[in-house]
């Protein structure tokens, strides 16, 4: 459980780029994949998404569960927008192409599918740089990074604050677990779902209070040593930018901005191939 | 003489929501240098103290200040905690809690990177304290990965990056194990000697911090300074033990034995002290008090035999560890941190499968019974009460384990109220959870187990970070528990006066394996399992040795004897005083 989404230590061309040029050019990828509809951008940016991908060593077992959290979260997306607009993709493509009809005023059109694939693509461009993202930045940069960007630091921290408490939490939670099991309280899934509801109010209530007497000596310890009464604060483990990170900020700008011009040239998002 | 570099003036503060003041004219000069010890026992206005001179008072507790109070010259309350922290570094008592980043190198950098310090500088300064230390090649190391004591380094070297002038300590030896803290108490000594900086100790386990000399103790008591002294000078009068503080145990034997030491000989270190003139008195009383007799039941409740326990095949948590506990026996189980002692609770109750092995209550093989069932007869009692604690009333807390085994309602009330008696939390039966103090709410949760008539209890830790007053009020209790009900205690300590004073066993796990099941006397009176073990020899072992005793642990468990027996004497007189008057 702990491995997961977490980031390893490794020797890539994309570990060694700095977290504020990685940072950047996420935003930028996720800007870009939520602007466009066009397929031809979109079917571009998988291609690339996968070789990252490849090039990061980022590992199947590190990313899988979220990956099929996310896939589940997609299709009852997807089945939504088929519920609650079906003839979406004919507004957007102005033409009806019916393959067949599942009932009622429930069907399936050509351009229903192709615009439902679009948003499927838009899915599996930005799922692969968010776990890039993640798996390649070290968390300790990832608060210099966001620092960088200019989101104040004292926000920046408490990211970096929470990766440092999850795996205690965790430590307690089992912990607590263990000792409420103990007591006779039933955890597990022998138990109703409501007893299993009310049961873990148990478990919440010392978490909640082990927690916060621990965020007490925590807040105490960062003012001891100054957090918070300098405007600026200068970081650690912040990597400098190489001639590398700009390049690569250089060819993400050059290439989000070629894909917006691609796809808004025509004045319209969406690519056309219907007409 | 130089300018004092700390100096309280008729000095008072009381904190905002109390009726009286917690310090109350205080009047105390420490100058460039020194290293000093406060020792006090909780409620005695140390922490208070200490919370002055970095500012957290007034600044983050407000309330009412008279007097002055200078550190450099300074105001504190002027300066604020932050203009504070570059002059008073803090090395808080929990260091996990001080470690804040998620790296030691980072850690260590926190103060400079608050102070927006360029990188480069940064780096090298970082550099240059963890060499000091030690911590070079800890650099990327996450906190989890350390021990108690390479933690509380990184805490060190975390506020010496700011050149601090004064190093405060707030009970640094509470949350480690014997051997680490003599190595703590060491490097403390080390940083005075090499470093110019003033050092400030607060602590209260007095003979652990005197491991090293210290100029001065400052013993308070009541928000006022009882006493401000050299060491030998403290160690001769009688005032540490009327405050409520624990002398070292080598004083207390001498003390016993009817000698009457002089600060002349020393006092303050049993290594260097002269016991020429103590001798003949010890050995008199040695002869002459009763032998130490300890009974044993026959009556084995648990026993877990060839138990091994791993993650992977890389290495053994546990290894074929075998041991029996009998009826109303008090147990301790220690070894330094990772050596398997929570593993093996976790076998016993279940949270954990074995590899290999068995453990057997009263005879009957438990690995096919659950968590829960286990809980019927083996109850699990944990370090901190706020990981208990779920109900927000003392009967409502204490029931609930019936609740859920579905025991009727009156018979749950009925058994309620009895355990609570037990307990001594009758009175308070319908109070909430949150009127308690830390040592009735940690009964609180002793209580919630023992409803279920367990007829063993493991408690994780049951006195750690407590002062000598809790302590004894939290074991005094657990005895008076054992010897009423007869039921099995097993505790996970590092406690050595714990061990001593109060179990009757000891199982000592090192690296998964366990190494010795013992009386505690012969534990703390054999140089090699102690160092296995991250304990320290008791004094007394010293004592009797350089006092020409041949049998050692014959004569700890004797002292300890004859000041049990003094001392429930002394409660028993006044418990009678005290029902006399109401």
């Amino acid at each position: 459980m702990a491995k997961v989404l977490s980031y390893e230590k490794q020797d890539t061309f994309i570990h060694e780029l700095s977290g504020l040029t990685k940072l950047i050019v996420f935003l930028l990828w996720c800007f870009t994949s939520a602007l466009t509809y066009d397929t031809r951008v979109l079917a571009a940016m998988l291609v690339i998404g996968a070789v990252i991908y490849y090039i990061s060593g980022t590992k199947w077992e590190q990313v899988s569960k979220v990956f099929y959290a996310i896939m589940f979260f997609m299709i009852i997306n997807m089945l939504g927008i088929f519920i609650l607009a079906p003839f979406e993709g004919c507004k957007i493509y102005g033409t009806r192409t019916d393959l067949f009809t599942i009932f009622g005023n429930y069907i399936v059109t050509k351009e229903q599918l192709f615009y439902e694939l679009n948003v499927t693509m838009k899915y599996f461009t930005v799922i692969p740089g968010a776990f890039i993202f993640l798996t390649t930045t070290d968390p300790s940069e990832l608060a210099a990074s966001l620092n960088g960007i200019g989101v104040p630091y004292t926000l920046a921290y408490s990211v970096e604050i929470a990766l440092r408490y999850i795996p205690d939490v965790q430590d307690d939670f089992h912990k607590i677990k263990n000792a409420q099991e103990a007591r006779g309280i039933e955890m597990s899934k022998k138990g109703n779902l409501i007893s299993r509801i009310t049961n873990t109010a148990v478990i919440i209530f010392p978490l909640l209070f082990s927690s916060m007497e621990r965020i007490d000596i925590v807040s105490n310890a960062m003012e001891l040593r100054g957090f918070g009464k300098k405007k600026k604060r200068s970081w650690y483990s912040r990597k400098k930018l190489t001639v590398r990170d700009y390049v690569v900020l250089f060819s993400a700008v050059i290439l989000s901005a070629a894909a917006l011009i691609l796809t808004y040239h025509d004045g319209n998002r969406f690519y056309n191939p219907f007409v | 003489m130089s300018e004092p570099i700390i100096e309280f003036e008729h000095f008072s503060f009381k904190y905002k929501a109390q009726q009286f003041p917690t310090l109350n004219d205080i009047n105390l000069k420490i100058y460039p240098g020194e290293k000093i010890l406060i020792v006090g026992q909780s409620g005695s206005g140390k922490s208070t103290l200490a919370n002055c001179l970095n500012a957290l008072i007034p600044c983050s507790y407000s309330g009412e200040v008279n007097g002055t109070l200078r550190v450099c010259g300074k105001n504190p309350g002027k300066l604020g905690v932050f203009g504070m922290s570059q002059i008073v570094g803090t090395v808080l008592q929990d260091t996990d809690g001080q470690f804040i980043a998620l790296t030691v190198a980072e850690d260590i950098a926190f103060a400079l990177e608050n102070d927006n310090v360029p990188q480069d500088e940064m780096v090298q300064r970082v550099a240059k304290i963890s060499e000091k230390l030690e911590l070079t090649d800890l650099l990327d190391y996450a906190p989890g990965a350390m021990s108690g004591g390479q933690k509380q380094k990184v805490s060190i070297g975390g506020v010496m990056v700011s050149d601090v002038k004064i190093l405060l300590f707030d009970e640094p030896l509470a949350n480690l194990d014997p051997a680490t803290g003599k190595s703590a108490i060491k490097l403390i000594d080390d940083i005075s000697k090499n470093d110019d900086v003033t050092i400030v100790i607060i602590e209260h386990r007095l003979e652990d911090a005197l491991y090293r000399d210290v100029d001065r103790i400052i013993l308070m008591g009541n928000g006022t300074i009882v006493a401000d002294m050299r060491p030998d000078d403290l160690l001769c009068s009688n005032l540490l033990s009327d405050n409520g503080i624990r002398e070292p145990l080598y004083i207390s034997a001498i003390k016993a034995s009817g000698a009457k030491i002089q600060p002349s000989s020393n006092p303050r270190n049993i290594e260097i002290m002269d016991l020429e003139p103590y001798k003949e008195d010890i050995k008199k009383w040695f002869y002459s008090v009763k032998p130490s007799v300890k009974q044993y039941s026959e009556d084995v409740i648990l026993e877990v035999k060839n138990l091994c326990f791993r993650y992977d095949k890389k290495r053994d948590i546990l290894n074929n560890v075998s041991f029996k506990l009998r009826r109303g026996e008090m147990v301790a189980l220690v070894g330094k941190n990772g050596a398997g002692k929570t593993t093996l609770s976790s076998l016993i109750c279940g949270f954990l499968k074995p590899v290999s092995g068995d453990i057997y209550f009263r005879g009957q093989d438990i690995s096919g019974l659950s968590i829960k069932e286990r809980g019927d007869r083996i109850g699990i009692v944990m370090q901190s009460p706020n990981q208990m604690i779920s109900k927000p009333m003392i009967s409502e807390e204490v029931g609930l384990g019936l609740k859920v085994r579905e025991v009727p309602d009156d018979e749950i009330e009925k058994r309620v109220n009895e355990t609570l008696k037990i307990c001594g939390l009758y009175q308070q039966r319908n109070w909430p959870v949150s009127a308690l103090s830390f040592g009735q709410k940690k009964r609180l949760t002793i209580a919630s187990i023992l409803v279920m008539n367990p007829e063993l209890i493991i408690l994780d830790e049951p006195t750690a970070g407590q002062d000598f007053a809790h302590y004894t009020e939290i074991m005094e209790f657990l005895k008076e528990l054992r010897d009423k009900t007869n039921i099995t205690i097993l505790m996970i300590t590092h406690d050595m006066h714990l061990m001593l004073e109060y179990t009757d066993r000891t199982l000592v796990l090192t690296n998964g394996n366990l190494i010795k099941d013992a009386p505690p006397f012969d534990i703390l009176t054999d140089e090699n399992t102690c160092e296995a073990a991250y304990l320290k020899k008791t004094s007394l072992y010293d004592l009797a040795v350089r006092c020409g005793i041949e049998n050692p642990p014959e004569f700890a468990a004797r002292f300890i004897d004859d000041e049990n027996r003094h001392r429930r004497a002394s409660d028993r007189n006044k418990s009678e005083q005290g029902g006399k008057n109401g």
